[in-house]
């Protein structure tokens, strides 16, 4: 009816969606600012007060403990990031806004596909901030403009990629104080039993087993071979594999939800 | 003449619990079809399956003629959906609601901002058109999702419990705006529990429960069926409940009801007059004192109040002990 023609376009959908979830971040700055608080506390802590003890055992060329530490903030900071995708959704879900979507004649990828990308873009301006502070508390890049790039770049792809098996999550409890807890039960032991926050060789050899096969070890050593120069060890492409393995499981899920959404 | 929607013997389960079981129903162009029905009774599960959210195990559902199942994009261009909540962004305006809508709905920026625009000053939202939603009353709520499903020019408009929760002025304003959109040839469907939203508003009425159709027709059609004319009293003392109760029951058509709250009890009689004198006659002969005697027609609360006394109940119970309490409003 009437006398517009309409138009579906996915990239378009998808579009309007993620400037709707930025729209959110401009509004309530506070947003960002409470979510970026807890990895940015946990940066000066670690520093400052666990910074002395494990300095010592990083073995790092610098052997400043804050080269070593902050391309593992990085790190779970983009994971948090993903973890909002999934309580933004669950939220939706509750509040009866899928349905307003589903009841829409608009692209079935586009609502997930535009909170993944909005959280990747909030991602960005997360890394960037933290870096300031980073910088501020004597960080430095220590292997070029280039590398400093594609450690963003790999760090936000890391998160973008977990922001589809959180959607999948928070499809699922239907519920954002749930998809929370749910979520971070399962970022906590892969960020704290990983090579983000000291090195996989001082944990015990069982953990050992654990923390050097798991994605965020491989996320953590690439994301520090790229800004400090450690070795790689093949990291770097295990964490591409990795994301990718993610995508490929996770999307199809992911859309086979919202499809089937029943709030 | 063309059918806006039709329900043939549409089953829906969830896991064990069984939410439709063989509804079928069907409602003309531009007229108001109102589903009736107690909380549970699969009113809510209807209304998803016919806007595409819900899939029916069997059975067929059509909407402007297309099958859910199989052309559900095509009932997604023609439809609007006002949920059970009002589905709204917090953070955004009242305008960005609206206009996301109808972006997302396929329109074009220039067509969104003008439909926008209209839609706001239309359900009186101009002044708060600027405003985060967060800053909205129910009222304004409720009208500004019933914008947000408009944008589309919708044939049909599909609202869940339109006026649930909402005060008595929001309420009629929310009435006004169904007639006028059903008199510019709009197709709705709403489900209500209030049997006088049903009777103000519908033109046909489902009344449904345990997801079976119990009862349809329009509101005076319901009423005839019951064919009978009620007569009410108030008891002045409530431990007369049983021995009033026993001393209409022969002359009741169907079992008098007792509402505890107001001590009313509430006789139907299958003829007006002579019951009225019959009653009087009993309840002067038990010297029972009462207040507030009256005769009337049926109204759709008796036609509900007697079809819902036909699903059968999980405990029996003894005929002049029968209670029911207040009902909706």
């Amino acid at each position: 009816m009437g006398t517009s023609i309409l138009r579906h376009n996915p990239i378009r959908d998808t579009g309007i969606i993620a400037a709707r979830s930025l729209r959110r971040y401009v509004r309530l700055p506070q947003l960002l600012a409470f979510s970026l608080a807890q990895p940015l506390m946990i940066l000066l802590v670690f520093n400052y007060v666990f910074g002395g003890a494990l300095g010592v055992t990083t073995h790092i060329p610098s052997g400043k403990y804050i080269d070593f530490l902050l391309p593992g903030i990085l790190v779970q900071m983009v994971m948090f990031g993903g973890v909002q995708t999934g309580i933004g959704l669950a939220g939706d879900m509750s509040k009866g806004i899928i349905d307003r979507f589903r009841s829409l004649p608009m692209s079935r990828l586009a609502v997930i596909g535009g909170r993944t990308l909005s959280d990747a873009v909030r991602n960005v301006v997360a890394i960037l901030i933290t870096l300031l502070l980073g910088y501020l508390i004597g960080f430095r890049f220590q292997s070029g403009v280039g590398d400093a790039v594609a450690m963003i770049g790999i760090s936000v792809f890391f998160g973008y990629a977990l922001s589809w098996a959180f959607a999948s999550i928070g499809m699922a409890v239907k519920d954002s104080e749930t998809a929370q807890v749910a979520s971070m039960m399962l970022i906590f032991p892969l960020t704290f039993a990983s090579a983000a926050f000291v090195p996989v060789q001082t944990m015990p050899n069982w953990l050992q087993i654990f923390a050097r096969n798991q994605p965020v070890t491989f996320m953590a050593d690439a994301a520090r071979h790229l800004a400090i120069g450690t070795p790689d060890n093949g990291a770097t492409w295990k964490v591409l594999l990795w994301c990718v393995g993610i995508l490929v499981v996770f999307v199809p899920l992911a859309i086979r939800q919202y499809r089937r959404a029943a709030s | 003449m063309a059918k806006a929607i039709e329900v043939i013997d549409l089953v829906k389960n969830f896991g064990s619990v069984r939410a439709l079981s063989g509804i079928t129903l069907s409602s003309d162009e531009g007229k108001i079809l109102g589903i009736l029905g107690p909380n549970g009774a699969g009113k809510t599960t209807i209304i998803r399956v016919l806007s595409t959210l819900l899939m029916p195990d069997s059975g067929m559902a059509k909407v402007q003629g297309w099958n859910v199942a199989e052309q559900p994009q095509k009932i997604r261009e023609t439809i609007g959906l006002a949920g059970q909540y009002a589905a709204l962004d917090e953070f955004q305006t009242g305008y960005e609601n609206i206009f996301m809508t109808g972006r997302l709905y396929g329109l074009d920026r220039t067509e969104a901002k003008k439909r926008t625009e209209a839609l706001l000053k239309k359900l009186d939202l101009g002044n708060a058109a600027k405003r985060p939603v967060s800053t909205y009353s129910g009222g304004m709520r409720r009208r500004l999702d019933l914008g947000a499903c408009l944008i589309g020019r919708p044939s049909v408009l599909f609202l869940d419990e339109p006026t649930t929760g909402l005060d008595p002025r929001s309420r009629l304003d929310i009435w006004n705006i169904i007639r006028e959109l059903a008199k510019q040839g709009t197709s709705i469907l709403l489900t209500t529990q209030y049997l006088e939203e049903a009777d103000q508003l519908a033109d046909k009425i489902v009344v449904i429960g345990e997801g079976k159709v119990i009862a349809e027709g329009t509101s005076s059609e319901l009423k005839a069926r019951l064919s009978s004319d009620i007569i009410e009293f108030r008891l002045v003392n409530s431990v007369d409940r049983l021995a009033a109760l026993r001393a209409v029951a022969p002359f009741a058509k169907q079992a008098p009801t007792y509402d505890e709250t107001t001590l009313q009890i509430r006789v139907p009689v299958r003829d007006g007059s002579t019951g009225l004198m019959d009653i009087v006659g009993a309840l002067n002969d038990a010297r029972l004192k009462v207040t507030a005697l009256s005769l009337r027609q049926p109204s759709l609360d008796d036609v509900f109040l007697s079809l819902m006394g036909k699903i059968p109940q999980k405990e029996a119970v003894p005929q002049t002990k029968s209670r029911r309490h207040g009902n909706g409003h």
